[in-house]
This record gives structure tokens, sequence and C-alpha cells, in this order.
């Protein structure tokens, strides 16, 4: 594979590990992400893709005794995101994050959405009516919730939640959004309008994915990574790593050989 | 190719049954040929119906298998090595299939030939050669398969170009005969015809053997010439 066949790099990991305290939960991954592509990061369960999701956003940093080792590259500006200099919620304005459960502030439709940017200091009214409703199409939930923007969150359905948490993300504005599982709480339905959500999404904005079904992450990524014990293994193109894997332990688990 | 187990062994056993289906096929087509050769060379036209009889089995067989790959990409959404081979037997049974129709037409031929009661001696000898080249090479690409053995699937492609080799010399041997003697041209274009369907059997070896390289490799190495453009 040669180099100018990718897109620009949005972010590279380099030589990153990661420490709960004493335990050493990634060892130096080096991945690089593209440029408004979607990756996904697949692996069994401990193999620490969800702690290197979070560190995209400094997730980690909410907790005591958590390290991290060698560096997260952000471009186009070549900010090392794990930097002590830079502030987590600097980071977090520009990076977005999406939970395996939806879980909308216990606030309206509407606030859920303008909470963000509210944050961000927008208190002009017009404004803000107009960034919900954009957030809320590219989230493609506002058909369904435009009539009812003062209703609670909670008492949207599983899949309407988790796309106003994604609408929610977006209103931001953000370069990078994550993804941990964000359809294995939902039925094939919502997690189909998921899917097509993250389709459309990939025109503006980078995305990264952890998911545990490997047909969705053949779907849904432009790239696959697979992670095992703390290492990233295997790093391609999406069909090249479904089609033809290098490494043997890809092969053993994305055609259910592991263990 | 990978040897370990899944942790499901019905899929094991599924993928296992699928490969020896494809083997039993394989023969059956095997069969076939030779005896449309045994049938050319030495004028039995009682084994004919029997090769269209086998050619039935072959048709339903190629069905089943078809089906079979449907299931399993269905139920088991097969990936990487697992997905090349289900994906390269569906090609291979039809490539096997076509080979078998070869043999029927060979078959066909040969009643036609003998039935009017015009074999001359001398014709004999470059079809039946040319044959079995091709049979050898069907035989090895099934071989290759069995063993996912993809350095024996390419010798099976490096082959076809001999067996196309010879056709073209059998084509201009019979047109010199056609013009030394007209009365002999529905009788050529009979063994043309034979000549003809044995070197499509090459040809359906030599896709077979891509096939294997397909699954072994995960290489496409069909049209060559459009890949280096690539």
């Amino acid at each position: 594979m040669q180099i100018h066949d990718h897109p620009a790099l949005k972010a590279e990991a380099r030589n990153l590990s990661f420490y709960y305290g004493e335990a050493q939960a990634l060892k130096g991954i080096n991945m690089p992400i593209y440029d408004k592509k979607v990756t996904a990061l697949i692996g069994p369960s401990g193999c620490g893709k969800s702690t290197y999701l979070r560190s995209f956003n400094r997730m980690h940093d909410l907790y005591p005794g958590n390290r991290y080792e060698g560096e997260i590259r952000f471009f186009p500006d070549n900010t090392n995101l794990l930097s002590s200099d830079v502030d987590p919620i600097e980071v977090r304005m520009r990076v977005g994050m999406v939970f395996q459960k939806p879980n909308p502030f216990p606030k309206t439709i509407y606030e859920n959405v303008a909470y963000g940017l509210r944050v961000r200091g927008e208190k002009n009214k017009r404004v803000l009516d107009d960034k919900v409703e954009q957030a809320l199409k590219d989230g493609a939930i506002w058909g369904e919730v435009k009539d009812r923007l003062g209703e609670l969150a909670p008492n949207l359905s599983g899949g309407q939640q988790q796309r106003l948490c994604i609408a929610r993300a977006l209103a931001t504005d953000p370069e990078l959004l994550l993804f941990d599982e964000p359809t294995s709480a939902l039925d094939p339905i919502a997690t189909g309008a998921i899917e097509e959500l993250v389709h459309e999404l990939k025109k503006r904005v980078t995305i990264l994915i952890v998911t545990h079904n490997m047909q969705q992450a053949a779907r849904v990524s432009d790239y696959t990574a697979y992670m095992y014990l703390g290492e990233m293994i295997e790093f391609g193109k999406t069909d090249q790593i479904f089609i033809k894997p290098n490494d043997k332990r890809t092969e053993d688990y994305i055609t259910g050989r592991m263990g | 190719m990978n040897e370990n187990s899944h942790l499901s062994s019905q899929f094991d056993q599924d993928l296992s049954r699928l490969r020896s289906n494809v083997l039993q096929m394989g023969g059956l087509v095997e069969t076939q040929i030779s005896a449309a050769i045994d049938a050319y060379s030495k004028g039995e036209v009682a084994t004919v119906k029997q090769i269209v009889e086998t050619d039935r089995k072959v048709n339903d067989l190629e069905k089943a298998i078809d089906d079979d790959c449907a299931h399993l990409i269905a139920m088991r959404q097969p990936a990487a090595s697992d997905l090349r081979l289900v994906f390269g037997i569906s090609k291979i049974v039809t490539d096997l299939e076509r080979a078998g129709d070869e043999a029927k037409k060979i078959a066909k031929g040969v009643r036609r030939i003998y039935e009017a009661g015009q074999m001359p001696a001398q014709y004999g000898i470059g079809v039946r050669h040319i044959a079995e080249a091709a049979l050898v090479m069907l035989r090895q690409a099934l071989d290759a398969f069995a063993r996912l053995d993809a350095e024996l699937a390419v010798k099976v492609i490096q082959a076809d170009v001999d067996v196309d080799t010879e056709f073209k010399s059998i084509m201009r041997q019979l047109i010199t005969h056609m013009m030394e003697d007209p009365r002999t041209i529905t009788t050529s274009i009979d063994i043309i015809w034979i000549a003809r369907a044995v070197e499509r059997i090459g040809d359906h070896a030599k896709n077979v053997a891509e096939h294997v390289v397909f699954i072994v490799e995960g290489r496409d190495i069909r049209h060559p010439g459009k890949e280096k453009q690539a």
C-alpha cells in the first residue's frame, strides 16, 4: 500500500501507551486517522479499543492515576491532544463523543442540543434556534422532533435518543466524532438509521468508531484497525481487512476462530 | 489458508461439506470428459447417453452447491479466508458445470460422426492428445483446490497456453484436409466442434485454477493485462 493513496491525516497516534495506575492498557500504538473518513476499531473485549478511543478526548483525565505516554497529533494545527498544556475542555470542543447507551440530559430536546452552545457562550436566541435546528437535521431526527422540542429528551425512543446525542455532539461543530459502540443498545432498524447517518456525516467530520459488530465495521468504515491485548495488530482499508487480512491474528478474529 | 477451527463447529462442518461437494462434482465432470474422450477414440456411441445423464447430476450439484453458498453467506457472514472460499466455490462450480456441458457437446459430436460412419482414423490422434492435456489440467485444478495449493494452480494456468496452441494446429490441419477433399467437410466440422469443446474445457480448468489462487492468496489474477494498468 502506498502512502499517497491515502487522504490527509486528521489525527495520528504516535507510540501511544496508556496506564490505568500500574496496568498497561495500550502498548505503543501507532495509527493514522484519515480526514473525513470512518475508521473502525475492532477487537475482543478488553483489547483496549475503548481506552484508545477515549484518549482522543482526554476522558481518562477525569480519574487520578491514569497516565498517557506518547502523543496523539491532531491536524491541521499539529497539536498534541495529550499535552498537559492543552486544555481537555478545548479538546472536547473539537472532539465529540457518542456513547454506547444513549445519555441525553434530563432536559428538553431543545436544551440538550443547545447546551454545548450555551457553554460556549452563545446567548442569542435566534442563533441558538438556527443551530439547534441544523444540528437536529444533521442528526437525522429533526422531522421526528420539530413539533415537540419542549418535551423531555428521555421520553424519546432509544434510537431517537441516540440520534439526539449525535445531534448534541454535532452542535458544537466538532472535527472528530468518537462513537463507542453506538448501536449496541439499539434494534436493527434504529441501527440502520445510525449507520446511514454515519455515512452522511463523514462528508464533514472525521469519525472513529468502536464496534463489536464486525459486519457493522465492514458496512460503515473506510479503514479498520484490529486491536488485541492493548496492541494495534493490523490497520488497513476495510475491504482489505475483511477480504485478505495480512496478520493471522486478524484473520482468526474476523473469521470467528479466536480462542 | 486457515486450518484453525471456528468457535462454531457447525460452521466448520458446513464449510467442509461444501468443499467435499465441490470435489464430488469435479469428479463427476472428470468422468464425463474421460468417457467422452473414450467415446471419441473408440467410437463407443453407447456411452453417449450415459454422459448426457451424468450431466443432469452435475447440473443438480451445481444448483445445490450454489444454494449452500447462499445459505452460508446469509447465516454465517463469512469473512476473509472463509469469504474467499465460499465466493471462489460459487465461481468454481459454474466453470465445472460448463466443462461438463462441453463434455456433453463432445459426446453428441461423436454420435453424429460415428452414426454417419465417417471417422477417418488419422484425425483421431491430435484431438485425443489435446483432450488428455485438458483433462490433466482439470484434474490438477481440482487437486489444487482440494489441497489449497496455489503453486499447482499457477502451473495449470500456464498449461492452458499449450492446449490453445495445439487447438490452433488441429484447426490448420483440418482446414488442409477440407481443401484437399471437400467430402470430408461435414466430419471435419464436427471434429472442429469437438476440438473447440476440448479447448474450452482447458479454459474452464484454467478458470478453476484462478479461483483457487484467489481463495488461497486473495489475489485476482484474471485478465493480467488489466491488473498491470491498475
